[in-house]
């Protein structure tokens, strides 16, 4: 009876505060306000007002996590997701206040009762919404872990490392253990490490790049560092970097003439 | 186990580490390697690490001090067949282990000293010709 009253009021009150700005369709917010209302209406029948973490709750609990999880995935705010279930609370007060006007002690109880179990599920939704984000971003990092590192075969013996972005801490890991197992599985000689695509090269940099370096030689792998562009090489020297004990050469293509010398090929044009 | 076989090859030295070292075990392995170089008059020592799987700062030393008293002996020192995980463990604790020869596996290794074998022999008979 109110079921139906509460939802039309919600979606009217939703389409005002949100305005433009939201991300979700108006189809999709009636459907979602449409099962969280009956979801609601059911839980509340089943009694229990002050613990949401009921059986009875179950359903409303569920239909929550999908709205939040829906709502995170099309790249809602968190103001936006806790300012559309909490809108929820006035159409609700509305309809109390309606039904027991004539009892003015039972209808504090009731907004008080009401007040806080629709802010235990706003803040359940919102925390939710939360989870969905970050584990959302757990998982591009990690892709981004792992498509930043490929390593190239370039020859029988002869690998090659190209480096795209900024070297930190936690990728330098990846791409030394990448590299170290690559030489294993390839049974390289010689591994080039081009650092066209790195921006900037910092002392921090710089030292994870020769912790590599060193770790290739212990597995008996030679490095030669490739793709250093003036400015790199000028900050370098400026930031006094020992990269003396290190081959290093202008363009991968240079890397790969003396890498290929070094192992014994040289290179014939045809017909000359 | 309380001892690690050096074997002989010719003119070389062949010690495999096939378990995960304790102190008194490599310092036994010194004094091994040590004394069959001197009596066989050896000319290269292959250290093969494939089996260890985990060091630390003391093995780590030992291993670069190995290869430096082979090379007072006149001996060359490859180790061979590091672990990824123990390479990275070893650039960690800042032991680059400058001046050890290293090799990807055996092979590679035996490559190096009869390489190394053969350049000394030239410059040798380049010497006896003066």
């Amino acid at each position: 009876m109110h079921e139906s009253e509460i939802l039309s009021r919600w979606v009217d009150l939703q389409q005002k505060l949100a305005g433009e700005s939201d991300v979700l369709k108006q189809q999709d917010r009636r459907e979602h306000a449409r099962r969280l209302v009956a979801a609601f209406s059911r839980a509340a029948q089943s009694g229990n007002l002050d613990d949401i973490h009921t059986e009875g709750w179950r359903p409303m609990l569920d239909a929550l996590k999908e709205v939040s999880e829906a709502r995170a995935a099309l790249g809602a705010s968190t103001a936006e997701t806790a300012t559309f279930f909490f809108s929820l609370k006035q159409p609700v007060f509305e309809v109390l206040q309606r039904e027991l006007a004539s009892h003015p002690e039972q209808l504090t109880a009731a907004l008080w009762q009401t007040t806080t179990l629709l802010d235990k599920l706003g803040l359940y939704t919102v925390e939710l919404f939360q989870k969905t984000r970050e584990a959302l971003i757990h998982r591009q990092q990690q892709e981004n872990l792992e498509l930043s590192t490929p390593v190239v075969k370039l020859f029988d013996e002869l690998i090659a490392l190209p480096l795209i972005g900024t070297l930190d801490s936690a990728r330098t890991q990846v791409v030394m253990e990448n590299l170290l197992n690559n030489i294993v599985s390839t049974s390289a000689a010689i591994a080039i490490i081009d650092i066209t695509g790195v921006p900037t090269v910092d002392t921090q940099v710089a030292q994870h790049l020769l912790k590599t370096v060193a770790a290739a030689r212990l597995m008996g792998a030679d490095c030669i560092i490739s793709g250093l562009r003036p400015q790199i090489a000028q900050t370098i020297v400026h930031l006094g970097v020992d990269l003396q004990n290190v081959t290093t050469k202008a363009t991968l293509a240079d890397a790969l003439k003396l890498a290929l010398q070094r192992m014994g090929y040289s290179i014939v044009k045809r017909g000359a | 186990m309380d001892r690690i076989p050096v074997l002989k090859m010719g003119e070389f030295l062949l010690v495999s580490i096939q378990v995960d070292m304790h102190d008194r075990l490599a310092m036994t392995l010194q004094d091994d390697i040590t004394e069959m170089i001197v009596r066989h008059g050896s000319e290269g020592v292959l250290i093969d690490i494939s089996g260890l799987n985990m060091v630390d700062s003391f093995i780590g030393r030992m291993i670069s001090n190995i290869a430096s008293m082979a090379r007072i002996l006149d001996a060359e020192a490859v180790v061979v067949g590091m672990r990824p995980a123990v390479a990275i463990t070893l650039v960690e604790l800042g032991l680059e282990l400058p001046g050890v020869r290293t090799a990807l596996n055996i092979e590679r290794g035996m490559d190096i000293l009869r390489k190394h074998m053969r350049s000394t022999e030239t410059t040798g008979d380049a010497d006896s010709t003066r």
